[in-house]
């Protein structure tokens, strides 16, 4: 683990970012309050924290949010036509994810994308057998469901982060 | 303020709360909670985040800089629906879990007539 | 237009939270009416938002977002108390 005055320069940066964004109009006393704050926090916090993987691929990682926001429009879209339409035509289900990935904090973003993707929410991680719990809104098919999330979401996340 | 950037900030106000409606006739109308679980906590975060756009080009438009404020309130949302909808779907698979065993239990107690209360222990 | 627009928009965010009311009362499981109120805390942000834009001052953002947070750990603290029966272990 990195010592020094700023073990963490991406979360002091977003700290520093955010007190910005929430006190802006900007002025010298609020940018120098601001940059305190983004020492101590980290400082403070640093033994809260779990070492997060590498960020290797920075511009595949813009790539993905930009495919994850893609997504969020266009099954909002579809999960809205489903909300109005006939009930009885859903085939609601559970389906079991086997997962590659083994860093919790990548999971976490993989479980975190699925539930924000509207008709999927990541219900639980089975961390003997490493499945995520994943319920459909309609999902006749869970097993074309499951190969989905693996190779839209997981597969990128991996070569991301490398792991 | 011009007629293109109000009309922008009109459509995207009327889109937000239609899909923030949306969001509550799913809460309303589908049959079990899981399924509920789809409807509010996706399309209100993204009939919130359509509002909170709208607003951003209306005081940005009107101050003459960058309204930045929605942004955090937006991040905030973004984080926080994915993991307030993990925890309702464990409590509810967690509650569905003891209902089945306390039904179960109440059943064997009943089978071997045995007397005494059941322990409800969780 | 902007005018019209806002009005409309209140009314159907009014019949969102009519719907989230109809659903916090009938329930049936107490997690249903959890999941009713957050989505009334998420809805009444919308409505503050809204409120913001038709009477033109930034002034109700810190209210938004001090609602966003505090909907979050109400939420949490529910889901929490139905998972072990108890809050602070």
């Amino acid at each position: 683990m990195k010592r020094g005055l700023l073990p963490r320069p991406l979360l002091s940066a977003t700290v520093l970012l955010l007190w910005l964004v929430i006190s802006s109009p900007v002025s010298a006393g609020l940018l120098v309050l601001g940059s305190l704050l983004a020492v101590a926090v980290p400082l403070l916090t640093q033994a809260f924290w779990p070492d997060p993987p590498r960020l290797v691929r920075p511009a595949r990682a813009l790539h993905f949010v930009g495919v994850v926001a893609a997504d969020i429009f266009t099954a909002n879209w579809r999960v809205a036509r489903q909300v109005i339409g006939p009930l009885c035509r859903l085939s609601p289900a559970l389906v079991e994810v086997p997962l590659d990935l083994r860093d919790p904090f990548v999971v976490t973003l993989l479980a975190s994308v699925v539930s924000l993707t509207p008709g999927t929410v990541a219900i639980d991680v089975d961390r003997r057998r490493w499945i995520l719990l994943v319920h459909a809104l309609d999902a006749p098919d869970p097993q074309v469901l499951a190969r989905a999330i693996k190779q839209r979401y997981e597969l990128p996340l991996r070569e991301i982060f490398a792991c | 303020m011009s007629t293109a950037t109000e009309s922008a900030v009109a459509v995207l106000i009327v889109l937000g709360a239609l899909v923030v409606l949306l969001g509550s006739i799913g809460l309303a109308r589908l049959p079990n909670f899981l399924d509920r679980l789809h409807g509010p906590t996706k399309a209100t975060t993204l009939g919130v985040g359509a509002l909170l756009l709208a607003s951003a080009i209306f005081f940005s438009n009107r101050d003459g800089g960058v309204s930045l404020h929605e942004l955090a309130i937006l991040l905030f949302l973004f984080l926080s629906a994915p993991v307030s909808a993990h925890l309702l779907a464990k409590a509810a698979l967690h509650r569905q879990h003891a209902v089945n065993r306390r039904d179960h239990e109440a059943l064997t107690a009943s089978d071997s007539s045995l007397p005494g209360d059941i322990d409800e222990a969780s | 237009m902007l005018n019209a627009a806002i009005e409309i928009a209140f009314v159907l965010i009014g019949a969102a939270q009519a719907l989230n009311l109809y659903r916090l009362v009938r329930g049936p499981d107490t997690v249903d009416r959890v999941l009713a109120l957050d989505t009334m805390g998420i809805n009444t942000i919308a409505l503050i938002i809204l409120f913001a834009i038709r009477a033109a001052t930034t002034t109700y953002f810190e209210t938004a977002l001090l609602l966003a947070l505090l909907g979050f750990v109400a939420t949490a603290a529910f889901c929490k108390f139905l998972l072990r029966g108890d809050l602070i272990e």
